[in-house]
């Protein structure tokens, strides 16, 4: 991954206080993210996938300083988050911006359309006034593909497909080089999933935006992006380009999820249950592998000691002491 | 006999004053021990046509026409008292959040006996075997356990064996692994198709994702706007899909797979039911569009033998 990357995150650790310390017995902590490190390079589509729990979206808070890393760095394009000024803080939020899973969740049902989609020029400074913001609006809603029509109604008034559109449109105005998309089709149905994944692509090549896009769904993962990252437990198991680790997957909890996917195709084998039990709580994370009561393949060195993520074929890392064992 | 045949069922909603159709002239038939898959996108009148069979109707909605018959007895019309008999042994449903249909205050023991008609002993001992029929590991340990102790894939597990512990002759599941991450919900999709095998159990399975019912049903209905727009054997709905939105709904999501993944988008949106358009109700979606769709409602017709579909394409003349 030698091209230049505009994110550029370094074992960064996030963890959230769960119980007090009280006579001797020691506090304890959601380790949600717990020593995570990966570079995006500018122009790529960085997939993130993984179960509840596993600190994904954490993650995304992280990202846009909506909460701050407990140690690590983050880098974005050049400029630590930590060393933000306001004016600078400013400039970041202008260029990277977020659309989360739930758009009804994300506006006010008591604004309109047209005043929910000003507003962020307003308050990030893009525009001097709100002729020029209106304008700048109805720019962004015509490359979601909606009609200015939508501008005067309120949310309840609108399709799920279309308050997705307009979330997206929203934190297109604004003009941002790097958008992290958080679920953005786990609340439309699969006709209109469709329809947001072929906009939110196409919008990307047209505009040269950079995606970090976080999914429990693989089919969505495995279409959108170039890279992907298999997140567990608050660390990335497994790291590879997409084609790659969907085909050749090393670690067991990858080719877990994979063979997890029902295919549709009455005549494919049937589907595989290949994870033990349910997700751990970040609370009690596991000894050694965090994976190991969950695999089928463990002995005694993955409860033992905790595998690190290394490159073990081109571009291609995993965190496992047997890799490829889930494959043979 | 069938366990199931519901004929021409239609069904109204109150909605602000009027009664608008929800469900339109839907026709199934179930055998016993046999897996029909019920897929269409929210809105389609899928839990509708579920809530139908097990006379949950809301309060806001009546049946204009048809006929749901269960083990060959008339379920609508019924009172309320004669629907909670036929509940109790016939029909049983699980949906989708398991935590809101377990009582948090009352162990899993205690939930599970007071549906064996029992003595207190036995009870307790033919839960222990419910539970085990699931497959949840340790059933004694489990069995005094309060629901927010269990995992929700455990729960859905518990919700599952309290279904069956009756022995209904029909399961009516609705979208039950759509809450659940995709390791878990492939233990509870094998638990079903074992469940299948070893009992025989006859299930109506709602979901929205094709997968799930390519690898689970024997024959599919798949609904949209509140019509049943073809029903198939699971073969011929994967590899001769007739209905246009069968086919795209097919195409919408590419396979984990498959070389290239592409998304393929249906162009528009389901209708809302108050503003329904005219003629077939996919028409305005629709890539094969001619000049009957718009003005009349198809009718199904049968291509072959179990192989119904509504649309103008395939009508006889």
């Amino acid at each position: 991954m030698g091209e230049p990357a505009i994110l550029d995150v370094q074992d960064v650790v996030k963890h959230f206080p769960a119980g007090r310390a009280f006579f001797g017995r020691r506090g304890t902590h959601v380790r949600a993210v717990d020593g995570l490190s990966f570079r995006i390079p500018r122009g790529r589509t960085f997939g993130v996938v993984g179960e509840s729990g596993c600190g994904k979206t954490t993650l995304a808070m992280l990202l846009v300083k909506l909460l701050e890393p407990t140690s690590g760095r983050i880098v974005f394009d050049g400029q630590d988050l930590a060393q933000l000024d306001r004016t600078a803080l400013r400039e970041f939020r202008r260029r990277v911006q977020v659309v989360f899973q739930d758009p009804y969740g994300s506006l006010d049902p008591r604004q309109t359309m047209a005043s929910a989609l000003t507003e962020p020029l307003a308050t990030l400074n893009v525009v001097p006034d709100r002729t020029q913001a209106m304008e700048r609006v109805r720019e962004a809603i015509e490359l979601v593909g909606l009609d200015p029509e939508v501008l005067r109604r309120l949310p309840h008034e609108l399709s799920g497909g279309q308050r997705q559109r307009l979330v997206i449109a929203r934190a297109l105005a604004v003009g941002p080089r790097f958008i992290i998309l958080d679920e953005p089709t786990s609340s439309v149905d699969v006709s209109i999933q469709a329809q947001i994944l072929s906009l939110l692509a196409a919008l990307k090549a047209r505009q040269g935006l950079t995606y970090l896009l976080i999914s429990h769904n693989l089919v969505v993962t495995r279409g959108m992006s170039d890279i992907v990252a298999v997140m567990y437990l608050g660390r990335i198991v497994e790291m590879a380009e997409s084609a790659e680790l969907f085909t050749r997957p090393l670690h067991p909890y990858s080719s877990a999820l994979i063979s997890a996917i029902p295919v549709p195709d009455p005549e494919a084998a049937t589907i595989a249950a290949l994870a033990q039990g349910d997700v751990p709580s970040p609370v009690n994370i596991p000894s050694g592998c965090r994976y190991h009561p969950r695999c089928p393949y463990a002995e005694r060195v993955c409860r033992e000691q905790e595998p690190a993520l290394s490159e073990l074929r081109a571009r291609h890392h995993a965190a496992c002491h047997f890799p490829g064992v889930a494959a043979k | 006999m069938a366990v199931l045949e519901i004929e021409h069922l239609s069904v109204e909603l109150g909605i602000q004053g009027a009664w608008i159709p929800a469900l339109h002239e839907v026709s199934l038939t179930i055998e016993r021990g046999e897996v029909l898959g019920l897929v269409g996108e929210s809105g389609s009148g899928k839990s509708l046509t579920a809530l139908s069979i097990a006379g949950l109707l809301p309060a806001n909605a009546r049946v204009a026409k048809g006929s749901v018959r269960l083990m060959g007895e008339e379920v609508l019309g019924k009172t309320d008292r004669e629907l909670n008999r036929l509940r109790k042994r016939s029909v049983a449903m699980i949906f989708q959040n398991p935590t809101s249909y377990l009582n948090p205050v009352l162990t899993i023991g205690d939930q599970l006996t007071e549906l064996f008609e029992l003595s207190k002993r036995d009870a307790w001992r033919r839960s222990i075997e419910a539970l085990r029929l699931v497959r949840i590991p340790d059933p004694e340990r489990v069995v005094s356990r309060y629901p927010f102790e269990l995992s929700g894939g455990m729960q859905q597990r518990v919700v599952i064996a309290m279904a069956l512990v009756r022995q209904p002759h029909l399961v009516i599941a609705d979208e039950i692994t759509t809450a659940l991450d995709v390791t878990v919900q492939a233990q509870i999709l094998s638990l079903l198709a074992e469940l299948r095998r070893t009992i025989g159990m006859t299930l109506l399975l709602i979901t929205h994702d094709m997968g799930i019912v390519a690898q689970l049903a024997d024959r599919v209905a798949v609904m949209y706007s509140g019509s049943v727009v073809e029903v198939a054997g699971v073969r011929t709905i994967f590899e001769e899909p007739k209905h246009p939105y069968s086919r795209a709904l097919l195409e919408t999501v590419p396979t984990i797979t498959s070389e290239r993944a592409v998304f393929r988008p249906i162009p528009g949106a389901m209708p809302a039911l108050t503003d329904p358009p005219s003629g077939c109700r996919f028409h305005p979606r629709c890539a094969e569009v001619f000049e009957p769709c718009a003005k009349t409602r198809p009718e199904p017709t049968s291509l072959t033998s179990g192989h119904r579909v509504a649309c103008h394409r395939y009508a006889r003349g």
